[in-house]
């Protein structure tokens, strides 16, 4: 059963490998982020926003579900700490 | 003051008077500074993780500094939960008031119209509610992971 668990591994890894080579290179000015999403932060944040820290704007407003869901992955973590550890005393 | 400093000579608590005392002073510093991290993620480096991590480190620091008893004594169990329960209900709170207001979910400039500031004035205002959501349940999650560590869960004794 572990080989078993082990060789989908592999295979899932080498997976993810075989696709991260149609990505742009690291960098690259032509990469669709690069061209259209980028220049877009840094031209319209502050005016969009009123926030003169481009990236707690981004943090904040344009990417607000990545952040929801950091806050709820943390408080997941102590949630889960807290319920396994915590006992009371009587 | 003085009361402390009796409390200090006599109890058992703390390595040393200087460590104790240097923890006094330091203790509001830091917490004040946590809140200027939280408050001032606009214009400079910070936010509500950096600066809910600065809050819960300086009641780490006083268990650490003084003994586990102080440390809880200082911050009730109770009111620790509520406030991490209560940041991270305001996070998803303000994204479900922006979507009953008739905007997208998260899209604070639909709250113009509970209070009317103009959407772009409120989508700076909504990130800095969001981040004092965030930094007290990291400040509150912080704390709580130090002390169910270091006490092994019954919150009686520690370090």
């Amino acid at each position: 059963m572990k080989a078993l668990a082990f060789i989908a591994t592999l295979i899932t890894g080498a997976i993810l490998l075989y696709g991260t080579m149609d990505f742009p290179a690291w960098g690259d000015p032509q990469a669709p982020a690069s061209v259209h999403l980028s220049p877009h932060y840094i031209e319209e944040a502050v005016a969009e926003t009123h926030v003169p820290n481009i990236v707690t704007a981004v943090l904040g407003d344009y990417r607000g579900y990545d952040t929801m869901f950091e806050t709820i992955v943390i408080y997941c973590a102590g949630l889960a700490v807290v319920s396994v550890l915590r006992r009371s005393r009587s | 003051m003085k009361l402390l400093q009796e409390r200090i000579k006599f109890s058992k608590f703390g390595e040393s008077l200087i460590i104790t005392t240097a923890i006094r002073i330091m203790v509001p510093f830091i917490q004040l500074f946590g809140l200027y991290v939280i408050v001032h993620g606009h214009y400079s480096p910070g936010g509500g993780f950096q600066g809910g991590v600065i809050l819960g480190a300086s009641f780490i620091l006083i268990g650490l500094g003084y003994d586990f008893k102080t440390s809880i004594t200082r911050m009730k169990e109770k009111t620790n939960n509520i406030l991490g329960n209560l940041g991270a209900l305001i996070f998803a709170g303000v994204g479900l008031l922006c979507a009953l207001m008739g905007g997208l979910f998260l899209d604070y400039s639909a709250l113009d119209k509970l209070i009317p500031l103009g959407p772009i004035e409120w989508r700076s205002f909504g990130i800095f509610l969001v981040e004092v959501g965030v930094g007290l349940a990291v400040m509150s999650i912080m704390v709580s992971l130090f002390w169910d560590l270091c006490s092994g869960g019954d919150l009686d004794e520690g370090l």
